[in-house]
């Protein structure tokens, strides 16, 4: 994270014809000889950053900043740029941004997508662009037609004169481009939207039904042979020494190389470099974690959940109030590390020449990659030309802080001098690292007299995924990670002490963002044991919330809402539980009420879960759809089967089969419902994970009155006694 | 040191893939998920575990679905493959339509393997139920979680194949 770059409009905002005689309205953060329009045939495209392409077939390319990972942003972000563009939504294509600054989210300062942020990111960005073009084309028409360009507008990509005179915006492309950027541009009232807010289908299905979809591991270049990388044991772990005789000898392989994170085995396919690394042999030093164990790491975080760490939150006298009221209730919650387990694992290409490097691969974090990739390489940024591919899912870890899959890349192909496929198998993929960290989370609560929440205390323990990155100065202040207790320390309902509180244990185990990072625990938590304190309160879970959310309105009318759609109170069938749990997260808030059903076995059944969201103003309901259901969905594997664990220093999870996903049979029925609002929208890829497994957890409770404390759900914590 | 073999001297499989006839020098035991994406160039038919559990890599074989990253391509030879990219002329297959009018891919990676995947149980049960889809689906994983949407649209192209199929 560099800071925030500002460029005024007027410096920002460029335009040039394409080769083909097309507009390009794009952006130049290079200050020099470049600026401006440039002449026909000249290098204006490369050295303008095109954002929106109209061509002279009337096909508009939008430029998309943000890494398509699922979460629907080639489809979200080309909306913005419509809106004001007034083009025919069946002619947009959308495509993925090189590595530039001027292609920087407009926040953060580098080239990522993560956080939920793409639309609030590109929410101005986006439309300024679209109006800016739409105004030089109407310019462009009433040049043409002599005539006031008040009498002129644009509608479904033509410019219509109200003498009833129609050019298409690709027969004014060309001219458009010699148009001036206008310097102000007046933005659509949310009244006049006819795209913002209505169900609009993704651009990218069909390709995504027919198999032309080109995801990372799809790129096939000229002379590209493919490796596997044969990566330590156990994290931290190095060669010795290996012997590659016998990997040679697999027809096929090509070379064996060793590079920083392991030894590749490169080979003219997948199958005769498995088959390589099959028959490799690497003696490692295991180095310090060899011992590394989750039973052990749970023994010592839970000896440090008993003592006071960093405050993160203190607001009254937490202590005292506990000690003085009238109930008081502790309880220990523990979760495990976690895969993101993209369904496409890992992978990138590389070719690599003396004085360029060209890389392929499905990222979230281009400006660190390409950086990595210039380093490894011994280039400068510029000569390295970053391909962002579609994702095969990212859930974060295609955010890598260490740009972990890209470097292992270019570095393998400089070894072979070859250009280089690395793909990772699903048992490295899975053993690969930088998981969701494991937490171990201690809390009290004091309850008054009359049933009242007087006093919270919450000691969280484990790993800071933003220490020792490049992010930690963003996120961690005082000691504290932001990512640790984020959904902890914000806790909304209003509670007159409140302590929160952190340990930071350092475990050689690489960490970092997982769908919704800190919110994936802390909702899990505190709303499991808010339903303990409602409980022992002796009130309804639903109400008890809503009592103690009077100073935040956007939290209670989504509580309020899935209430009233789930039918919050009404008899469920026998054996049947109901839960509700409520986060805010990345800005957005989620209610859900899930409703269970468990055999005598203690088996889960989810069998439907009530949404109620608030993401400010609506941009694609069928997205945001989509985002509750995947959010659901990614949550409940975490809550039925999900956790990554250690002994000897070895991972124990390998594949699907001892990492089960969630299956089409176990999806509940869910149904969305938005919170219709004015503000300024925000993201929905990460806020439908955090609230689901509380709300399964206190479900279970009401089924059986077993409370559930630790993840994934056990039979044994559920089976009645 | 074992004595080195070129690439060269690899057998010579026919294949007959999407209509076409291939010929192909591979080890016999690659799985046919390589020899597809890597010396067809079909790169539709996916990657994900290797291991026959997630259902990415799903081809038919003969009209039976079939998981090619376990299926050694010498058993395949002679026999009719389909993959993702050869399930239709056009994109229209009424599980493609389905899964374009209902809107179901997320990323899209499983998307391949979820659509040979359902193709095939309605090329054997044109209606399917519920339980039915439960049966054969649910071996096919998706990490996005687009299930509800799955179970959908394998409802709807039941429906597009009842109204007269493959017509626009």
């Amino acid at each position: 994270m560099t800071g925030i770059i500002n460029v005024s409009r007027r410096d920002f905002l460029k335009t040039t014809a394409t080769i083909g005689g097309g507009l390009i309205l794009g952006c130049s953060l290079s200050l020099g000889p470049a600026e401006g329009a440039a002449a026909e045939g000249s290098a204006g495209p490369a050295t303008l950053n095109a954002f929106v392409r109209i061509g002279t077939d009337d096909i508009v390319t939008i430029i998309v900043t943000h890494s398509e990972m699922g979460q629907g942003v080639y489809t979200s972000l080309p909306m913005l740029v419509a809106e004001e563009l007034e083009c025919d939504w069946n002619k947009i294509v959308a495509e993925a941004a090189p590595v530039d600054p001027v292609y920087n989210h407009t926040q953060w300062g580098v080239q990522a997508t993560g956080g939920s942020t793409s639309l609030t990111s590109e929410w101005e960005r986006l439309r300024k662009l679209g109006a800016s073009a739409r105004e030089m084309l109407i310019a462009a028409a009433a040049l043409d037609w002599k005539v006031d360009k008040k009498t002129c507008r644009a509608e479904n990509g033509t410019v219509i004169h109200s003498g009833g005179k129609k050019l298409t915006y690709g027969q004014l492309a060309a001219k458009s481009a010699n148009m001036e950027v206008p310097k102000e541009v007046r933005l659509k009232d949310p009244s006049e939207f006819k795209i913002i807010g209505k169900p609009v289908h993704r651009l990218d299905t069909p390709e995504k039904t027919n198999g032309k979809a080109v995801f990372g591991i799809d790129v096939n270049i000229p002379g590209m042979l493919v490796a596997l990388v044969e990566r330590p044991p156990v994290f931290g772990g190095k060669v010795v020494s290996f012997k590659a005789d016998k990997a040679k000898a697999v027809p096929g392989v090509k070379d064996v190389v060793q590079v920083p994170s392991g030894v590749a085995v490169v080979a003219t396919g997948f199958w005769p470099a498995k088959l390589g690394r099959d028959a490799l042999e690497v003696t490692w030093d295991d180095g310090p974690n060899a011992k590394l164990s989750t039973e052990a790491m749970r023994e010592q975080y839970a000896g440090l959940a008993k003592t006071p760490g960093m405050v993160a939150r203190k607001e009254g006298t937490p202590q005292q109030a506990l000690a003085g009221a009238a109930k008081t209730l502790t309880a220990e919650y523990e979760v495990p590390y976690l895969a993101q387990a993209t369904m496409e694992p890992l992978n990138c290409v590389v070719d690599l020449r003396a004085d360029s490097c060209e890389v392929w691969t499905g990222t979230q974090s281009q400006t660190a990659d390409r950086d990595a990739a210039a380093q490894i390489s011994g280039l400068k940024p510029e000569q390295v030309r970053l391909h962002t591919m579609l994702l095969g899912g990212g859930f974060g870890r295609r955010g890598n802080p260490q740009s972990d899959f890209v470097s292992q890349a270019v570095h393998v192909a400089k070894a072979a001098k070859s250009p280089v496929k690395v793909i990772w198998t699903r048992e490295d993929d899975m053993k690969g690292g930088w998981y969701r960290p494991m937490w171990y989370d201690r809390i009290a609560a004091g309850v008054g007299e009359n049933g009242n929440l007087v006093a919270w205390q919450h000691t969280i323990v484990g790993q800071s995924v933003a220490a020792g990155t490049a992010s930690e100065p963003v996120f961690v202040r005082d000691g504290v990670d932001e990512t640790s207790v984020q959904g902890a320390r914000d806790i909304p309902y209003d509670i007159p002490n409140i302590l929160v509180d952190l340990h930071t244990p350092k475990i050689g185990v690489p960490v970092q963002w997982w769908r919704s990072v800190g919110h994936s625990h802390t909702a899990f938590v505190v709303e499991c044991f808010l339903d303990e304190v409602a409980h022992a309160a002796g009130k309804d879970p639903y109400e008890f919330r809503r009592k103690l959310l009077d100073k935040q309105p956007r939290h209670k009318a989504v509580l309020e809402l899935v209430a009233e759609k789930a039918d919050w109170g009404k008899p469920l069938l026998e054996g049947r539980g109901r839960g509700i749990a409520l986060h805010k997260s990345f800005d957005s808030f989620v209610a859900y009420v899930a409703e269970v059903s468990v055999s005598a076995s203690g088996e889960v059944r989810v069998e439907r879960v009530v949404c109620a969201v608030d993401c400010g103003r609506v941009v694609n309901p069928n997205g945001i759809e989509a985002q509750m259901e995947g959010g659901i969905a990614f949550g409940l594997t975490a809550a039925l089967y999900g956790a990554i664990t250690l002994k000897d220093g070895r991972v124990q999870q390998t594949n699907f089969g001892n990492y089960p996903l969630l299956e089409l049979r176990e999806m509940p029925k869910v149904e969305v419902h938005t919170v219709p609002s004015t503000e300024a929208p925000t993201g929905t890829g990460e806020p439908g994970v955090p609230p689901i497994a509380p709300a399964v957890a206190n479900a279970i409770f009401s089924a059986t009155g077993k409370r559930i404390r630790r993840l994934p759900i056990r039979a044994e914590d559920v089976k009645k006694t | 040191m074992t004595e080195r073999k070129d690439a060269e001297a690899f057998p010579k499989l026919k294949l007959n893939v999407n209509h076409t006839e291939y010929t192909v020098a591979v080890q016999p035991d690659t799985p046919l998920l390589w020899v597809i994406r890597e010396n067809l160039g079909l790169t539709g038919t996916k990657f994900g575990c290797g291991m026959s559990i997630c259902g990415s890599c799903i081809v038919h074989v003969e009209g039976e679905a079939v998981r090619s990253c376990v299926t050694p391509v010498s058993e395949v030879v002679g026999k009719r493959i389909t993959t993702i990219e050869g399930l239709s002329a056009d994109g229209n297959h009424p599980v493609q339509k389905a899964w374009i009018e209902d809107e179901v891919p997320q990323c899209g990676y499983c998307h391949s393997g979820q659509i040979m995947g359902a193709a095939a149980l309605l090329a054997q049960n044109p209606t399917p139920t519920d339980a039915d889809i439960d049966d054969a689906m649910s071996d096919i994983l998706c990490r996005c979680g687009t299930y509800q949407r799955i179970r959908r649209a394998v409802h709807r192209a039941s429906q597009i194949m009842a109204e007269g199929g493959q017509k626009k």
